[in-house]
Parts: structure tokens; C-alpha cells; sequence
């Protein structure tokens, strides 16, 4: 009988899990050193820069928050890098303020970015666990616009806001209401049913939308409140900025609101509100500016909606980036240098970053804001040092 | 009931069956016709060798791409597979050799019903057993959910495998005397060598295409990044993020990052096909 | 194990050959058995263990709002509102059962009808070929489908259905309006379809083993009767491999109530309780990804964990319901 032999010789390798690991090896070796050769090529930094930076090791910085600033933030991110010949890299996750928020009281992130400022209950909790408050440092403006779908009326379209209330209250049903012929004697409006469209998810875009409707109205403040989520009246709800803007666009009659930034990108009509000085402002970026150019108090958690501005649109917030003061409290900063770079970097986007805001359609810092920034951020420490003073 | 009657129906069903066959088929040729047409104009030299940045890069028609969320597929599967292997093979091993155990049968059931669990629940369990304890999202966390994923396919497919070994291969090794984890681990695991391969590439497939888990264990990241303890960017997940995303060219980047899923798990599939047609022709 | 066979330090190989008998040493005998048992033992219930920490850490991390409401109270309550802290898992209940049941009935009778056609009637090579596209539709990844969804089907469904269903019912017959919502297209009815397609495969691939393993006698039986090809399936293979196809559907069943990525992508995500079908909604995976990340208030994450407690229930007892009917009749195990 022929016991057959289980020896070497009749085993065959397989050839997958070879292939497989090779691959890996050479993907794990050869191409992050090019990649790092190839970004190290990338920057043109002066030399005093370079000096500067000799001896100074690679810091990643961790931070995630809201998705209006997202596309400026990580426009930052990039910029940043070349500045710092690829020694800096800045993760920014475009989550949500809400999750902004919570990622960075769970001391998961370095930094948060949010349109809603820390309450005062989130800031006494923080200075209960770590000693130290929480800076919220206002990094840009943010416009809402309110977007419509009005057969033959283009953009330019004239709002109040108890107009914009009652509308989304469903006090006012058509768009040939009489108030709102009052606000457009010039436009031919058709006899169409007003259709409301928010946001299904959180978001900082709306937390700053029904801020403006509450102040504008109190059974709005009372029965519907503001916050990134709320329970809205009535209308549809759609996921995101694009949800929103596709209905909008889709439906004859839609009324919606979406950030400045994304109704330009797409071309979607948005109209005018009537601010507090009596005037009806189109939301764009000198607005916006405008609208946070007023007296701010050092912490800078201010809401700016109905701005007492002049020429300031009325639906308009800063964009913060949270940061704790004692820097060392934070778990998610591990080292002193993440904590001199974060720094850095913040120092960085309220001074020569603001030149990166307008072409990407943000608009800048007011003076006021700025200075307020740098107050707060000299005052950032690790381990009693005042760091901030030092990354000046 | 007349024979005419009944050839009648009989060739309907037969039409009404084809028509279901190809309203099954048909939409799964027409998703990867979309997928590559749409594709296939952002598949650039670039998309493999660039860092994602951020949208302004894409708007201002600068390089960039998805190198790094490949690289952190590859990274997180394989440290996943490397968690999940030992684990699915030994369960594989025990169901299958070690029938006489009590605790046998309710471990096949929990196998097989572990196999269709939502692989979101396998998430949240990474997030609680390694995301708040560590304080960070990170790589590893991404692996943790996704090992949890795999090790019920492996587990399963190991046993069956090992199953279908025939009997005299243990009764060889037996009759050498061997002692039974010999005979286990030098007869019949290499016998079963590419069917157990082939349940590996199955489970490492089906892990790599899951978006769900990895949203809040291994997070996002738009730079490249091999630290572990780290957020790592993987396709699946952000393949989610830019198709959701407002911009027109995340979109089209998206459609290449569906196309390079697609084939990635298509060539896992062809392998473990070829494999498991060559384990069955070679009968030990 | 290889570190076994490398401890060992002998050779196992045989020396058919040889007078010698190699007699293993007793404790490589009885040590190695003992270590290989013991580790294979604690790797085996590593799957049940896995289980249960996942039902044990749901439940902690999320029995607060079970706890304060009760099992029952939470899971029926129908208000979602973070702003207020109302949580009730509901709506996603709700959600859940109309997105899964619907996909199923959508699903089951074409599934079962493929797998028949494959293990019947096609020629060999055109099942091969049918075997090998259901296949991959089981192993393409969800957020594939839910980008072509996104981009392609909805609009298309949009374009093809709700816009003219909506112009139709403003001009003819507005009573239905509030039925028809707005045709925003990432709704129910989207989501249920996609998911009808995407869970198929399970039932195609049960059925076709089931139906094949039907004896021979059994067919020859009706045949020898008369029967048509239709009426011998009808008769004595569908009867016979009717456990097989029941698992199938449990099993396309389980797949449907955790699918995720696809609901989340297309159902319009509304924390309400739904109303229509045109309309928007969320089952329970598709909140816990929408929402885990961003959730702010403590009350609010560990509802989620609530939600995805209840979701582990209902899938683990579908699931144990599939794996139960797999178990008694004895149909192949699919990796799928």
C-alpha cells in the first residue's frame, strides 16, 4: 500500500500571498520616500524661513468640525504645508459642527471648527476638567442665503425676516402673498405654493439660519428655537448643502437656504434681506464682512445675525476654530511641538491665511475680529508656558 | 386542463423566468457601465500618485488624488486580515475537527449569525473598545471593526472547507501515529491550503468594500499617513465623503475611486474563483 | 500552529520505509495535543465571544435611554429631536421594517424565479454565467451602488417618475400632493428598490443549491407522470427545496435590515416619522452613520448606541432565525 507522501515536494506555494506581501513591502517603502522627495521639491520658502525651520521636526495636527469652512480650512491645510516645506500637516474631516464640538470636548482632535460657539455650560465643563477655558477663535464669515426657485424672477428677490418666518411657518402660503409684493412691487410674482426645504442633518449652516428667524420672531424663538438640527414647522428635509440646493433647483416654488459659498458655486437665485438699518443687502462678501465688523466681546462668542451693521447681511456667523488655553490638557495633543505648531498655524490663518479667504469666495476677518483672535491666542499655554507669546 | 393549456403555461413561466433573470442581471451591467464611463476620465496618473488636499485643489485644477487612501485600504486590510486570519482559522479549525466539543454547535450558529450582522454594529464596537479607551481615532480602531467583519466569513469558510478534506487524509497521518494536532495542522490544513485561501480573499474583498465601520474608528484623513495610531483614509469611506460632497470634481473622483473598488474586488473574486476551481480538480 | 510545528522540532514526515517506528515523545504528544486544543478552543469561542461584546457594550454604552423609558418605551416612541433631547427609536424602527420588508417583496419572487432558471432551465454555460454576474452583485461594495444611485438612478427615477407623477397630480389630482411630497427622489421608495436589487443574490444563490440538490428520483417521479418541465418543478422540486429557498429569503432578509450605506446615501435622512413612500425617512444603520459622528449632547450618542442595540436584536434574531433553518435542512454553507 502507497502511503502517499506529504513532503515538500508536492506542496505547491501559492502564489497570491507572495504577490500580495511584495506589493505591500513596495508600496510601504519605495513609494513614500518618493513621495516625501517629490513634496520636499515642492516649496520655494525664503531662506530665513528655512533657517527658521532647521532642526524642527514633522508635526501631524489633527482637527475636524464643521463643513462650511471645510473648504477654506483645508485650503489652509495645503497652503500651510508648502509654507512649511511639508513639515506641518494639518487633517482637517469636514463632520459637522455638532461633531466638531463633541470631537473636541472628548479631547479627540487638537482642534474643532464650528458656526455654533461653545455654550456656557460646555465651557464651565472644560474648565472644570482641565483648569482652563476654551478659546473660541473666529477664523472667517459665513453668509446663509436664501434660495428660491420662482419661475421668471431671477436672483435679487427682497425678504424680511418675520416674511421669512411666517413663509417657512406656512403663514404665508403663496408667492403672490401681498407682503411679499409689498417688499418686490417690481416683480411679476406667479400664483405658486410656497415649498419649504431644510436640512435633514446638523448643521452650522442652519444653527445660524434659525438664529435669524428667532430673533426675528419670537413665536419662532418659543416654538422652534435654533440649533444646528431643529423640528421644523413644515417643508422637506434634505441631506446637506446639495440636498437642499438640488431640490431647490428641481422644484418650482422652493424656498430654501444654503451657505453663501455653495449657492454661488452653483448658481442657485438667492435674494436679499432687509437688516436691522432698514436696508435690503444681497449676501456677498464685503457684506459679510461687514456684518461681523462690530463691537465684539474678548471672548468673541457672539451671535452677529441681525447685525446692527450698516451694510452688514443679516444672516451671517463666524466660523470658529475651538482650541483649549491649557494646550497640555488636551489628550490629543501629545508634544510640545504639536502644541507650538497648532499655534503657529492658528496664528497663521488670522493673519496671512485671511489673504487665501476671498478667492476661495470667504470673506475676511474684520479688523476687530482679528485683533480679539491674537489676544486669545497669546494667551494658549503648555504646561504653564505661554506658548502663544512665544509662536507670535 | 387541456395539454395545450399546459404547454402554454409552461413555456410562460419559461418566458416569465428569463424576463426576471434579465431584470436581475441587467441593472448589475449597467451600474459597472456607469461606473466606468464615469470613471474613467479622472483615473489620471495623478489620481494614483497625489494626496487628496483639499477641494480647492480639485477647483483650481491642481494635482490631486486618492494615492493616499489607497495606501490606507491596503494598510488597514491587511492589519485587519492579519487580526482576523488567526482568529477565523482557529474557529474554523474547531468547528470542523473538534466536533465532539459541547460548545460546537451553539459556536456555528453564532457563526453563521455573526456572518449577515450589520457591519455598522461591528463599528461602534471598535469605537467603544478602542477609540474611547485610546482617546484618538486611529488605523487600528479601522482594522479592529473590520477584522471583526472578516473573522465569521473566514471562520466559515475554513469549516467547510476543511470539511469537504477527505477522511483518509487524517487517517493517514493517524496511522503514523501522529498526534491529533499534527495530523490537523500537516495534513489537512495543507491539503485544504487554497480552499482556506480562497475563503481568506472572499473575506478581505468583503472587508475592503465596507464604508460603515470605518466612519468613526479610522475617521478620514487627507494627507498621506502610515502611523497606525493615526487616522488613515481608506476608498471606501472616502469614496462616501466625495460623492456626497458639493463639488463637481470630488464627484468625478469619486466615480474613479468606485472603479478602482470595483476592480479590486473583482480581481479578489476571479482569484478565489480560479482557486477554488483548481482545489476542486485536484482531488488529494 | 506553525509555531507549534516549529517547537516540536521533530519532522513529521514519514519514513514509510523504515523498520524504525518513530515514537513521538509522550509530551509532545499530550502537550502539543493540549496546547493545540486549548488554542483553538479559546479562538473558536472568540465568535461568541465577539457576539456577546457586542450585544453587552451596546447595551451599556446605550441602556440609559432604554433604562429611563423602557425596553419598550424608547423603542416606541416616536419623537427624535436632539435640540430637545427626545430620543425614541421609532421612526428608524419603523424605517427599517418598511425599507427591508419592501425590498424583500420586491425581491423574493424574481430572486427565487433566477434561481430556478439557473439550476433548471439554462444551458450550462448561460447559468455559469448567471451564477457568476449574481455573484458579483452580492460582492460589489454598497457605497458603489449608492454613488450610481446618487448620480444616476435617482435622477433618473426623478426624471422618469416622481416630476411627472407631481406635475400630473397638481394638474389632475391634488388630493394626493401630500402623498407625492416633494420629488426630491431620495426617498423610501428609491432606497427599497436599490436595496430590492441589492439583496437578491442571497435567495438566487440559496435556491439554486436547494433546487440542485433535489434527487433524481424525485424528478423522474413527475416525469414519468407527464408533466410539463413547469408542473415537475412545481410538484416535486420546489416542495422539496422549499427549506433551502426559505433560508434564502431570511438569509436576504437579515442582509436587507443592516444595510447601510445604500439607505444613507438615498433615503433623504428625515428624523420623522415617515408617512409616505415618496417621502423622506431612516432605518437604524442609516442614523447611526449619519448622525454618531456629529452628535453633540451625551443623551444623544448614547441613543444612537440605543438604536444600534435594538438593530442588534432584530438582526441577530433574523439572522439565528436563517442560520436555525440553514442548520435543520442541512443546505450548503455559502460563504456569501
Amino acid at each position: 500500500m502507497r502511503i502517499p507522501a506529504i513532503t515538500n515536494a508536492n506542496r505547491r506555494v501559492p502564489v497570491a500571498p507572495g504577490l500580495m506581501v511584495a506589493t505591500v513591502v513596495l508600496l510601504l517603502t519605495v513609494v513614500p520616500a518618493s513621495v516625501e522627495a517629490g513634496g520636499a521639491q515642492e516649496t520655494d520658502q525664503p531662506a530665513t524661513q528655512a533657517a527658521r525651520d532647521a532642526g524642527r521636526p514633522d508635526v501631524d495636527v489633527e482637527g475636524a468640525g464643521a463643513s462650511f469652512p471645510a473648504p477654506l480650512i483645508t485650503a489652509w491645510a495645503d497652503e500651510y504645508r508648502d509654507e512649511t516645506g511639508g513639515r506641518v500637516t494639518v487633517n482637517y474631516q469636514s463632520i459637522g459642527s455638532g461633531g466638531g464640538i463633541r470631537q473636541f470636548l472628548e479631547q479627540t482632535i487638537m482642534f474643532g471648527a464650528t458656526e455654533r460657539h461653545l455654550t456656557d455650560e460646555q465651557i464651565e465643563e472644560i474648565e472644570e476638567k482641565t483648569g482652563g477655558t476654551a478659546f473660541n477663535i473666529p477664523i472667517t464669515l459665513g453668509s446663509v442665503a436664501v434660495t428660491y426657485n420662482v419661475p421668471g424672477v431671477s436672483e435679487g428677490l427682497v425678504f424680511t425676516g418675520d416674511v421669512l418666518v411666517d413663509m417657512f411657518r406656512g403663514e404665508i402660503e403663496t408667492w403672490n402673498d401681498s407682503r411679499i409684493r409689498e417688499l418686490n412691487p417690481d416683480v411679476e410674482l406667479p400664483d405658486l405654493p410656497v415649498q419649504i426645504v431644510h436640512r435633514s442633518d446638523g448643521s452650522g449652516t442652519t444653527a445660524v439660519f434659525t438664529d435669524y428667524l428667532s430673533k426675528a420672531s419670537e413665536w419662532w424663538e418659543e416654538e422652534v428655537g435654533f440649533a444646528t438640527s431643529v423640528d421644523w414647522p413644515r417643508g422637506t428635509g434634505a441631506n446637506g448643502n446639495e440636498g437642499v440646493a438640488g431640490v431647490v433647483q428641481t422644484t418650482p416654488g422652493a424656498l430654501g437656504y444654503n451657505s453663501l459659498v455653495y449657492a454661488t458655486l452653483n448658481d442657485i437665485a438667492y435674494g436679499a434681506v432687509v437688516n436691522r438699518s432698514g436696508e435690503p443687502v444681497l449676501p456677498d462678501l464685503a457684506s459679510t464682512s461687514a456684518a461681523g465688523d462690530v463691537e465684539l466681546p474678548p471672548d468673541t462668542r457672539v451671535s452677529i445675525t441681525d447685525t446692527p451693521a450698516a451694510d452688514g447681511y443679516p444672516i451671517a456667523g463666524f466660523a470658529w476654530v475651538m482650541v483649549y488655553e491649557r494646550l497640555d490638557q488636551n489628550r490629543a495633543i501629545r508634544t510640545r511641538d504639536q502644541a507650538e505648531e497648532l499655534s503657529r498655524f492658528l496664528y497663521w490663518i488670522i493673519t496671512d491665511g485671511q489673504e487665501f479667504s476671498e478667492p476661495l469666495d470667504f470673506a475676511r476677518l474684520p479688523e476687530a475680529a482679528v485683533e480679539r483672535a491674537e489676544e486669545m491666542l497669546s494667551r494658549l499655554t503648555w504646561d504653564g508656558e505661554r506658548i502663544g507669546e512665544e509662536v507670535r | 386542463m387541456t395539454l395545450r393549456f399546459r404547454h402554454i403555461r409552461d413555456y410562460a413561466v419559461r418566458a416569465v423566468l428569463v424576463l426576471c433573470t434579465v431584470c436581475l442581471v441587467a441593472p448589475l451591467l449597467v451600474i459597472i457601465g456607469y461606473v466606468l464611463v464615469n470613471g474613467i476620465s479622472a483615473l489620471t496618473p495623478a489620481f494614483f500618485t497625489e494626496e487628496l488636499g483639499s477641494p480647492a485643489r480639485a477647483m483650481q485644477g491642481r494635482p490631486t488624488g486618492l494615492f493616499h487612501s489607497i495606501v490606507g485600504t491596503v494598510v488597514i486590510d491587511l492589519l485587519a486580515l492579519s487580526f482576523a486570519a488567526p482568529v477565523g482559522m482557529g474557529a474554523g479549525i474547531m468547528l470542523s475537527e473538534y466536533s465532539e466539543n459541547p460548545l460546537n454547535g451553539p459556536i456555528r450558529i453564532l457563526t453563521g449569525t455573526l456572518n449577515g450582522m450589520p457591519a455598522i454594529l461591528m463599528g461602534l464596537l471598535a469605537f467603544s473598545l478602542v477609540v474611547r479607551p485610546t482617546g484618538r481615532f486611529s488605523a487600528v480602531a479601522g482594522s479592529v471593526a473590520l477584522a471583526f467583519v472578516m473573522v465569521p466569513i473566514i471562520a466559515r469558510s475554513v469549516e467547510s472547507v476543511l470539511r469537504t478534506t477527505p477522511w483518509s487524509l487524517r487517517e493517514v497521518g493517524l496511522a503514523l501515529g501522529l498526534p491529533r494536532w499534527r495530523v490537523i495542522v500537516s495534513t489537512v490544513l495543507p491539503a485544504a491550503r487554497s480552499g482556506i485561501l480562497t475563503g481568506v480573499l472572499i473575506a478581505f474583498a468583503r472587508a475592503a468594500g465596507e464604508a460603515a465601520p470605518l466612519l468613526f474608528t479610522s475617521f478620514g484623513q487627507n494627507y498621506l499617513n502610515l502611523d497606525i495610531r493615526r487616522p488613515m483614509d481608506t476608498l471606501p469611506q472616502r469614496l462616501y465623503s466625495l460623492a456626497i460632497s458639493p463639488y463637481q470634481e470630488w464627484h468625478a473622483m469619486g466615480w474613479a475611486a468606485a472603479i478602482v473598488l470595483l476592480l479590486f474586488v473583482m480581481a479578489c473574486f476571479l482569484a478565489a474563483r480560479a482557486l477554488s476551481r483548481a482545489h476542486g480538480g485536484r482531488d488529494a | 500552529m506553525k509555531a507549534n510545528r516549529a517547537a516540536s522540532g521533530q519532522s513529521g514526515e514519514a519514513c514509510a520505509a523504515s523498520p524504525r517506528r518513530i515514537v513521538p515523545h509522550a509530551i509532545y504528544r499530550r502537550l502539543g495535543d493540549r496546547v493545540f486544543g486549548a488554542l483553538v478552543l479559546v479562538l473558536g469561542s472568540s465568535i461568541a465571544l465577539l457576539t456577546v461584546a457586542m450585544g453587552l457594550v451596546l447595551y451599556r454604552q446605550g441602556g440609559a435611554p432604554i433604562v429611563r423609558d423602557g425596553f419598550f418605551g424608547f423603542l416606541f416612541q416616536t419623537t427624535w429631536n436632539p435640540v430637545t433631547g427626545e430620543h425614541g427609536a421609532w421612526p428608524f424602527v419603523v424605517g427599517t421594517l418598511i425599507t427591508s420588508f419592501g425590498a424583500l417583496s420586491i425581491a423574493f419572487l424574481p430572486a427565487i424565479a433566477v434561481g430556478i432558471f439557473s439550476a433548471e432551465y439554462a444551458p450550462r454555460r448561460v447559468a455559469a454565467a448567471i451564477n457568476y454576474l449574481v455573484d458579483l452583485l452580492a460582492a460589489v461594495p454598497s457605497v458603489v451602488i449608492g454613488i450610481w444611485g446618487i448620480f444616476v438612478f435617482a435622477p433618473w427615477m426623478r426624471d422618469t417618475f416622481y416630476m411627472p407623477a407631481f406635475y400630473w397630480a397638481r394638474e389632475s389630482a391634488a388630493w394626493l400632493l401630500p402623498v407625492l411630497g416633494t420629488p426630491t427622489s431620495y426617498n423610501i421608495l428609491t432606497a427599497t428598490l436599490l436595496l430590492a436589487l441589492m439583496i437578491t443574490p442571497y435567495t438566487v444563490a440559496l435556491t439554486r443549491d436547494a433546487v440542485r440538490m433535489v434527487p433524481r428520483e424525485q424528478r423522474e417521479a413527475a416525469q414519468a407522470l407527464g408533466s410539463t418541465h413547469w408542473e415537475m418543478i412545481r410538484m416535486s422540486v420546489l416542495p422539496y427545496a422549499r427549506g433551502g429557498i426559505v433560508a434564502g429569503v431570511v438569509l436576504s432578509l437579515a442582509r436587507a435590515l443592516g444595510e447601510t450605506m445604500v439607505v444613507a446615501m438615498l433615503i433623504g435622512n428625515s428624523n420623522r416619522l415617515p408617512y409616505t413612500l415618496f417621502g423622506p425617512a431612516a432605518n437604524m444603520p442609516s442614523v447611526i452613520a449619519n448622525e454618531f459622528r456629529e452628535a453633540v449632547e451625551p443623551t444623544h450618542v448614547t441613543a444612537l448606541m440605543a438604536v444600534g442595540f435594538y438593530l442588534f436584536l432584530i438582526t441577530f434574531a433574523v439572522n439565528l432565525i436563517a442560520a436555525y433553518i440553514q442548520k435543520r435542512l442541512n443546505v450548503g454553507g455559502r460563504i456569501l
